[in-house]
């Protein structure tokens, strides 16, 4: 029965696809955005092949971390529900390579955004692969309910990088388009985390809403989207902001902090009633508050660009 | 009798993950091709024969 035994040995090797979603395509976009807009609001012009250089060797380093991150947490991720079905939990690429991909995914993208761009924009992105990797889901994830607070940078590194790529420094405002993303990773993941219910808990993993109880997770959300307000402010004031980032800034914060509060004041029997309708609306509102946010920051250096 | 296929199904994601390699790796090709002109073109003031920098050259600009 050749047909057979070609299935039993083979019937895991993967195809394109299966590499192509170890590099967790979706995070991967917002990476790419965010890090095009730090390069796109940048006082300094690249070239456009090295501009889309640049983006294709910083969605690689992120492609590689997500690859890393996927052969670390196997183990884990083949118990949440969100999770079994990624390429490595679900048999369909080993975990070997899993890692042999990442790491030389990791080395290949540091080491062309180098020659691509500086040498700055290189360490920064090597900076938040090793931070994504090692910080985050080697060390912080399964430690401390903190995990997300403090991992959440090696997300709020893009922006900075694509500012270094084009000026060769770092300013306020890259730094201020970190502490937006660094506040508002908090409360994304958070809301994410009350309506997975047990996914996280399944697995192990010392989420806020398992180890200090959920109306605690309910509060931090609270007050971490409170915190992200002046941080959104001060970018919408400064030199890369502009009419349209204010007006951004004050509804899209506005319709955040309004989400925030309703979910601060249900309890889990209101949630549990309604599926976690707030929670789940709440997160994906948390995605359009980046995207036009960081799409404002665009759209007003366009406008100094016209004017 | 069962129908016959003519390649086994492994062989498609053979194809589909050779293919998809060899895309990648053109791609690749093609970017560092790409950055490798604009370099070169925006580099020193120097002729490319002897890479030797001719202060002339800077002078007008070329």
């Amino acid at each position: 029965m050749p047909d057979l035994a070609i299935s039993a040995a083979h019937e895991h090797e993967p195809n394109f696809g299966d590499y192509v979603a170890l590099l967790k395509p979706r995070v991967m976009s917002l990476v790419v955005f965010t890090a095009l807009v730090g390069l796109l609001v940048a006082p300094a012009a690249l070239h456009a092949v090295e501009a889309i250089a640049a983006m294709l060797f910083i969605a690689l380093g992120a492609g590689a971390a997500g690859a890393l991150n996927m052969w670390y947490d196997a183990d884990i991720d083949s118990v949440m529900r969100r999770t079994m079905k990624r390429p490595v939990p679900s048999g369909r690429v080993a975990q070997d390579e899993a890692l042999a991909i990442g790491v030389g995914l990791s080395g290949l993208s540091v080491v062309m955004l180098g020659l691509a761009t500086n040498m700055l924009a290189a360490f920064l992105l090597a900076v938040t692969i090793s931070f994504y990797v090692v910080v985050y889901t080697m060390w912080l994830k399964r430690r401390t309910p903190q995990n997300i607070v403090i991992g959440g940078a090696a997300g709020a590194f893009p922006p900075m990088i694509g500012w270094a790529a084009a000026t060769g420094s770092i300013s306020l405002e890259a730094c201020l388009m970190f502490a937006l993303i660094f506040m508002w990773t908090p409360p994304h993941f958070w809301a994410l985390a009350l309506f997975m219910r047990s996914d996280y808990e399944d697995a192990g993993v010392p989420m806020l809403t398992v180890t200090h109880g959920r109306p605690a997770a309910r509060r931090h959300i609270m007050a971490y989207t409170l915190l992200l307000v002046p941080v959104s402010l001060w970018l919408a004031l400064g030199p890369i902001g502009g009419p349209v980032s204010l007006a951004a800034a004050v509804v899209l914060n506005l319709m955040f902090v309004r989400g925030a509060v309703q979910i601060c004041r249900r309890d889990e029997a209101v949630a549990q009633g309604d599926g976690y309708a707030a929670e789940k609306a709440f997160f994906r509102a948390s995605l359009f508050y980046l995207f036009l946010h960081f799409g404002a920051f665009l759209a007003d250096a366009v406008l100094r660009q016209v004017s | 009798m069962s129908g016959i296929r003519a390649t086994h199904e492994l062989h498609a994601r053979r194809l589909s993950r050779n293919l998809g390699v060899a895309f990648a790796l053109a791609l690749l090709v093609a970017v560092v091709f790409a950055l490798t002109v604009v370099k070169v073109k925006r580099g020193d003031p120097l002729q490319g024969f002897d890479h030797v920098v001719r202060p002339e050259m800077e002078a007008s600009g070329s």
